[in-house]
């Protein structure tokens, strides 16, 4: 079997392929990234159209790259200058797809046995009862797909592919149409199956609360790029570049000016375009007078009813609500100070201090809620 | 006269239902997953016999099959006899004229199988072949049974492409509605429309079972595995 010191082999990608444009971007891009992936996971995380999924099926060997080498350990699954490109069917990639793609024809059982054909029997059973056991599926292995719910369903498409010890995991927005709790308790069991047979994941979301959820490592892919790499909180938290801040889920973004830096609080003034409205920020090292953008979280900005008084928040604004929404359990508020904040508030909120369109209130912002930003990365 | 017809009429549809699935199912698979720039000058050759009348198929068949013709030469150098106004022309003539009915369900099942399902099979580490038996081929299912009963009842009812190839031949040629279009010719009113009737009895009876399989697929035909 395998070597002991190739237990924890480390995934290496490097792919060019020029996209033809589909779906919802509006140009052609080259996909070119290149990157490691340990044992753990690694999530991918863009918008749609930016080459998540495509580089999973290069993995998977369903597309293939102009150029590129792709490896797990010390197995080449790709090396174009090498002219090595290993079939699909031998690469030993567990795949995931959004859709699953269980077959509908086979019962759970016959579905997880499908990728262990070339082995005995015995070896056969036991590895499906030790995958029914960590995916706690064993009570429906009798029962084909369109008999057992969605979390079932995930289960036993998740048990599919790593019943086969794949190499590499590769997860395409699998858990998208699930509620968060049925996620948790899958990702759990995803977690302590990993632990012991520690492969590199590779997880593609476009949903931020999942990025946070699974932790180790993110990386962002924009237009076939990867312009962020780090823990979630480094890079969501803090996005350096806009696009990463639209998808983080900064629903205030401004253009905006440095009028006076304060060193020695470790804050700096900024103005935003076109308005008088001036807000305290973080010290940034972020550069370039020309494209610094501020960013703020709907749900980090408090509103109050009457001016509030004695606050260590340094940003208090003045300003009418526009609008008011009810969206599910939030209520999206539209204040004008000058400039136009989208503030998140309860519907409790909303009925305390007898909101409607039109009424004054006050925004207080924390400087460390204030989150500078270049505009475009590769600046 | 009557037994004789039926028995004959039903030897025909049978061998032809069984050539048209060995050469259908390729050709289904093949025209259902070629990316090949030219495929649609076969989808169009697979389809000419819907809209062409049998006739003039008739005609050609004759012609290719004829004593002077190379087909025909090298038939006749094989087997010492001719294939027109034989049984074996009439099979030749019957399966181009059914290929449609029995290519274009099966194209159309295999399309529409999900082709995740396929990379699916492959990541899970089964060949073309295997994948194609275990998943296309099941799902495929209905499709099939559809072109193998509209096979086999466009044959039983076909009349045009008979005439023109096999003639009217007890025993040999002669196919059930030949001889219906004979009694009628004879002024044998009564005789026609006893044949007439089973003939329409049998046809309805076997797409009555096709389309009532076909409901019921999800739960009936994926059970054989």
């Amino acid at each position: 079997m395998r070597d002991p010191e190739l237990q924890t082999p480390r995934l290496h990608v490097a792919v060019r392929k020029r996209l033809a444009r589909t779906g919802s971007a509006t140009t052609a891009f080259e996909l070119d990234v290149e990157f490691g992936a340990e044992p753990g996971f690694t999530v991918l995380f863009g918008a749609s159209g930016a080459g998540k999924t495509t580089i999973l099926d290069c993995i998977a060997g369903l597309q293939h790259p102009d150029s590129g080498a792709i490896s797990c350990g010390d197995f080449v699954l790709l090396d174009s200058s090498q002219g090595i490109d290993v079939p699909t069917r031998q690469r030993q990639v567990g795949y995931l797809f959004q859709t699953l793609a269980l077959f509908p024809h086979m019962i759970g059982r016959q579905n997880i046995e499908y990728g262990l054909a070339s082995l005995p029997r015995s070896e056969r059973d036991d590895r499906t009862r030790d995958v029914a056991d960590s995916f706690a599926i064993s009570q429906i292995l009798d029962r084909r797909p369109s008999q057992i719910s969605g979390g079932e369903r995930q289960r036993v498409a998740l048990a599919r592919a790593l019943v086969t010890r794949p190499r590499v995991l590769l997860l395409d927005e699998p858990m998208s149409a699930l509620d968060a709790v049925t996620k948790a308790k899958i990702l759990d069991d995803l977690r302590r199956w990993n632990a012991a047979h520690a492969v590199p994941i590779l997880y593609v979301t476009h949903q931020r609360e999942e990025v946070y959820a699974l932790g180790d490592r993110v990386l962002i892919l924009e237009a076939g790029r990867i312009v962020a790499d780090g823990t979630p909180h480094e890079v969501l938290g803090r996005p350096q570049y806009e696009s990463v801040a639209q998808l983080a889920g900064f629903e205030n973004i401004f253009d905006c000016e440095v009028v006076a830096l304060h060193q020695d609080q470790g804050t700096m003034t900024c103005r935003i375009q076109n308005s008088d409205v001036v807000l305290e920020a973080p010290l940034t090292r972020v550069t370039g007078d020309a494209g610094l953008r501020l960013g703020i979280r709907a749900g980090d900005i408090l509103l109050a009813g009457s001016p509030p008084m004695a606050l260590s928040a340094r940003n208090v604004l003045r300003g009418h609500i526009v609008t008011l929404q009810q969206a599910d359990a939030k209520v999206i508020a539209e204040v004008d100070c000058g400039a136009k904040f989208i503030v998140h508030i309860t519907p409790g909120a909303r009925q305390s201090l007898e909101l409607a369109p039109g009424k004054q209130v006050w925004l207080v912002v924390k400087t460390y809620s204030c989150h500078l930003m270049q505009r475009q990365p590769g600046a | 006269m009557i037994l004789q017809a039926l028995a004959l009429t039903f030897r025909l549809a049978i061998v032809v239902t069984v050539i048209l699935m060995v050469i259908g199912l390729p050709l289904g698979y093949w025209l259902a997953t070629s990316r090949w720039r030219g495929k649609f000058v076969v989808e169009a050759l697979v389809a000419l016999p819907i809209v062409l009348p049998p006739t003039v198929l008739g005609f050609y068949v004759l012609m290719a099959v004829g004593p002077r013709t190379p087909i025909g030469r090298w038939y006749h150098a094989i087997t010492g006899g001719s294939l027109a106004f034989t049984f074996r022309g009439l099979v030749i003539g019957s399966v181009l004229y059914s290929l449609p009915f029995a290519v274009q369900p099966v194209s159309a099942a295999f399309s529409s199988v999900d082709r995740k399902l396929l990379s699916a099979s492959e990541t899970l580490g089964s060949s073309r072949w295997r994948t194609l038996w275990r998943i296309m081929l099941p799902l495929s299912l209905p499709g099939v049974l559809t072109g193998l009963v509209l096979s086999f009842a466009h044959t039983l009812g076909e009349f045009g492409v008979v005439l023109m190839v096999g003639g009217n031949i007890p025993g040999a040629t002669q196919t059930v509605s030949i001889l219906i279009y004979d009694q009628v010719q004879a002024l044998n009113y009564h005789v026609a429309n006893q044949i007439a009737l089973l003939l329409l009895a049998i046809c309805f009876v076997l797409l009555a079972i096709l389309y009532a399989l076909r409901r019921n697929h999800r739960l009936g035909l994926w059970e054989w595995q």
